[in-house]
């Protein structure tokens, strides 16, 4: 009996410290030489890596930034949480932030599902959230009814813009006007990428000679490139992931197609100089956020900076990260204030942000108007980036 | 046994009063809106637990597949929902979904509930994961990119509702005669038998009973949380629903109840310890675990420990 009274004792003391820290930061925004800005992201679980790459480069730029005086005499302060890489505490996590912790904005989750589970706690919040990372197509920045979801913003391209892009890289940088399509026909990745580079590569006058389908974890796939190989065409566009890619590759290659071959950031993966070998891994093109080869300065300068500070080269989500960062301040200072409202504004009105990962303007839609990178494979290892611009 | 006996009448105005006390605080502003998740989960686990205690508590059959008729409450709802976006269609998908829930029980509890022990558990396990992989390859459900924007109607009335609810029917359910009759097969399967139980018949029943409130708390969570994707509900979403069955003591309705309080308070009061927080949960289980074994509860209710029933 005297255990049992002990364990409920013990319990009791759980539960009342749970109540306390519950709400314990209930003067968030007072001290007005301070800017709370909520850090929301999967920091363990299944996409951990994508999280914890991201939050590197955020913390990165707002240490740069306090170091520097802050934003107007103010300091950033991130209040960080990790949503465990589930849904469900990613929504918890947003709602603690807007009304206990008090922060002006919230920045992330790094994955679209994770982001789009904060979205109505942001629009209930009145307080803008934003997302290096979320590519998805549908249901990020505009809701199932085409509204804009006012409090929603994202800094990365969705995953059918780089159709486009891909498209208007091959007719303006390969001189392309015939192309075939492969693509992955289970995923809506590639669905939308085949979709949009139809649209704008036939839009600039070039054709599509062929339109071939395949699906997740196909392994032989030279009845298609056989079926091509007779065809006339200039490039082939792989609308797909890695693992399929590099076999496509591979064999395509080894069936003497010299074509160049155009994919998407779903390419970007040590995997796939495994799967197609290096020999195999010419002429091949494709999109990405950022290239660690890019030769502009301000990229040298934050690769070097990163080195310094963490000793390894930065990956796509650092510099993500480190633009999210970059750009939430750049968006308070513009706003003169700490108030969410006057953030969302200065957020929508974004023009010519210049930023590791690109230059651009915030469309209507809330998401960037962006120049992607096209990055070109010699040997399997990166030997070009191109940046390609939206229009 | 009167209905409006002194028992009955103290649970029933401690209930009202739980009820009245939360909903006033929150008018009040007290509890915020992050408070409300707390809750919410509070409720959701409850029910959780308290229904998988029927099957694994109470009659014995150790299930790792609960999250399975989870998932299948929580996209059921979602789906009607998303089309009615009413109350009527919250209520209609949450008895839509637990039905279904119950349904694909008894298909699935018929075949494998002639298993025992581990080869029970990993036959739910293998059934979990198969609704898992049909909700992900569906087009209906959105695949692997889950369902968005779901309305949310699940709230305070309807949590406390529907844990009331489950709780007082299941408890009902054990102290009948068939619930008499799950515990024997729990104590002594052949023994039961002998006694003239059909033993598969009440198995099936008990988890039935159980899937079918495990789609309740599904549907509720949909209706909260907006968003649902396949992987909520893996394997791990299982293993968690079961630690609330076993913390609260295996055969305990009232330890399901406490445990499904503590696991959600937990994790949100951890949340400021970022990756620390699996540690330390993990440790007050642990801990909990050496000192009391059997649960926090064992076998007992909160009535035998007021001692009711002496004094009827």
């Amino acid at each position: 009996m005297k255990k049992s009274l002990v364990l409920f004792l013990l319990l009791a003391m759980v539960v009342s410290l749970a109540g306390c820290s519950g709400s314990g930061d209930k003067n968030g925004g007072a001290d007005a030489n301070e800017i709370k800005i909520g850090i929301n992201y999967e920091l363990t679980g299944a996409v951990a890596s994508y999280g914890e790459s991201s939050v590197n480069g955020i913390l990165m730029a707002f240490d740069e930034i306090n170091a520097a005086g802050g934003i107007n005499g103010m300091k950033i302060v991130p209040v960080q949480f990790d949503n465990k890489s589930e849904p469900a505490e990613a929504t918890s996590l947003a709602t603690r932030l807007m009304t206990q912790e008090g922060v002006v904005a919230a920045l992330g989750p790094a994955t679209s599902g994770n982001f789009m589970a904060t979205i109505p706690v942001a629009m209930g919040n009145k307080v803008p959230i934003i997302s290096a990372s979320a590519t998805a197509d549908k249901g990020v920045t505009v809701d199932d009814k085409g509204n804009v979801n006012e409090y929603v913003f994202r800094l990365c391209f969705n995953d059918s813009f780089q159709g486009v892009t891909m498209a208007n890289f091959a007719f303006n940088n390969l001189n392309a006007t015939k192309a075939v399509i492969i693509q992955d026909n289970s995923s809506d990745y590639g669905k939308g990428l085949a979709e949009n580079f139809k649209a704008t590569f036939e839009a600039a006058g070039g054709t599509i000679v062929a339109h071939e389908g395949y699906v997740a974890k196909d392994k032989d796939f030279n009845a298609i490139l056989t079926s091509i190989k007779g065809k006339d065409f200039d490039v082939i566009f792989i609308p797909g992931y890695y693992q399929e890619a590099g076999l496509i590759i591979k064999q395509a290659r080894d069936q003497g197609i010299d074509a160049p071959i155009l994919g998407a950031d779903g390419f970007d993966s040590p995997v796939l100089l495994e799967l197609a070998g290096a020999e195999a891994l010419n002429d091949v093109y494709f999109s990405n956020h950022y290239s660690s080869i890019d030769e502009d300065p301000l990229v040298k300068e934050f690769i070097k900076a990163y080195k310094e500070k963490n000793g390894v080269e930065p990956n796509a989500f650092n510099a993500l990260g480190y633009d999210l960062g970059m750009f939430i301040a750049d968006a308070v200072e513009r706003a003169g204030s700490a108030d969410p409202e006057a953030i969302k504004d200065a957020l929508a009105e974004t023009k010519g942000f210049v930023g590791v990962t690109g230059t651009f303007d915030m469309g209507e839609d809330h998401n960037p108007i962006k120049s992607a990178v096209v990055i070109g494979l010699e040997n399997g290892v990166q030997a070009t980036s191109v940046k390609v611009d939206p229009n | 046994m009167r209905v409006l006996s002194k028992k009955n009448i103290m649970i029933l105005a401690g209930l009202i009063l739980t009820f009245a006390i939360v909903y006033a605080l929150r008018n009040f502003g007290i509890l915020t809106s992050f408070h409300e998740i707390t809750i919410a989960m509070v409720c959701i686990n409850i029910i959780l637990g308290v229904s998988l205690n029927l099957i694994t508590g109470f009659t014995g059959q150790l299930s790792l597949g609960h999250a399975g008729f989870m998932a299948i409450g929580a996209y059921v709802c979602a789906l009607i929902n998303m089309e009615l976006n009413s109350t009527f269609g919250f209520i209609l998908g949450v008895l839509a979904g637990a039905i279904i829930a119950a349904l694909v029980g008894v298909l699935i509890g018929i075949p494998t509930l002639r298993l025992k022990g581990d080869y029970l558990a990993i036959a739910t396990l293998g059934m979990a994961e198969i609704i898992r992989v049909i909700f992900l390859n569906l087009e209906i459900t959105n695949g692997a990119a889950g369902l968005n924007g779901i309305p949310r109607y699940t709230n305070w009335f309807w949590l406390f509702f529907f844990t009331v609810t489950t709780v007082v029917l299941i408890s009902n359910f054990i102290n009948s005669s068939h619930g008499r009759a799950c515990i024997s097969i729990r104590e002594d399967e052949i023994a039961a038998e002998s006694m003239g139980i059909n033993t598969t018949q009440y198995k099936v029943i008990a988890f039935a009973i159980g899937a079918f409130f495990a789609g309740i708390a599904g549907a509720l969570y949909s209706s909260y949380f907006y968003f649902l994707r396949p992987e909520i509900f893996g394997f791990l979403k299982s293993i968690d629903i079961l630690i609330i069955v076993v913390l609260g003591g295996l055969g305990s309705i009232t330890g399901s109840v406490i445990a499904g309080i503590l696991i959600a308070v937990l994790t949100a009061a951890l949340q400021s310890f970022a990756a620390l927080r699996m540690i330390i949960y993990a440790l007050l289980l642990i801990i909990i675990m050496l000192f009391r074994p059997q649960g926090i509860m064992g076998t007992k209710e909160i009535t035998d420990l007021l001692n009711f029933s002496k004094r009827e």
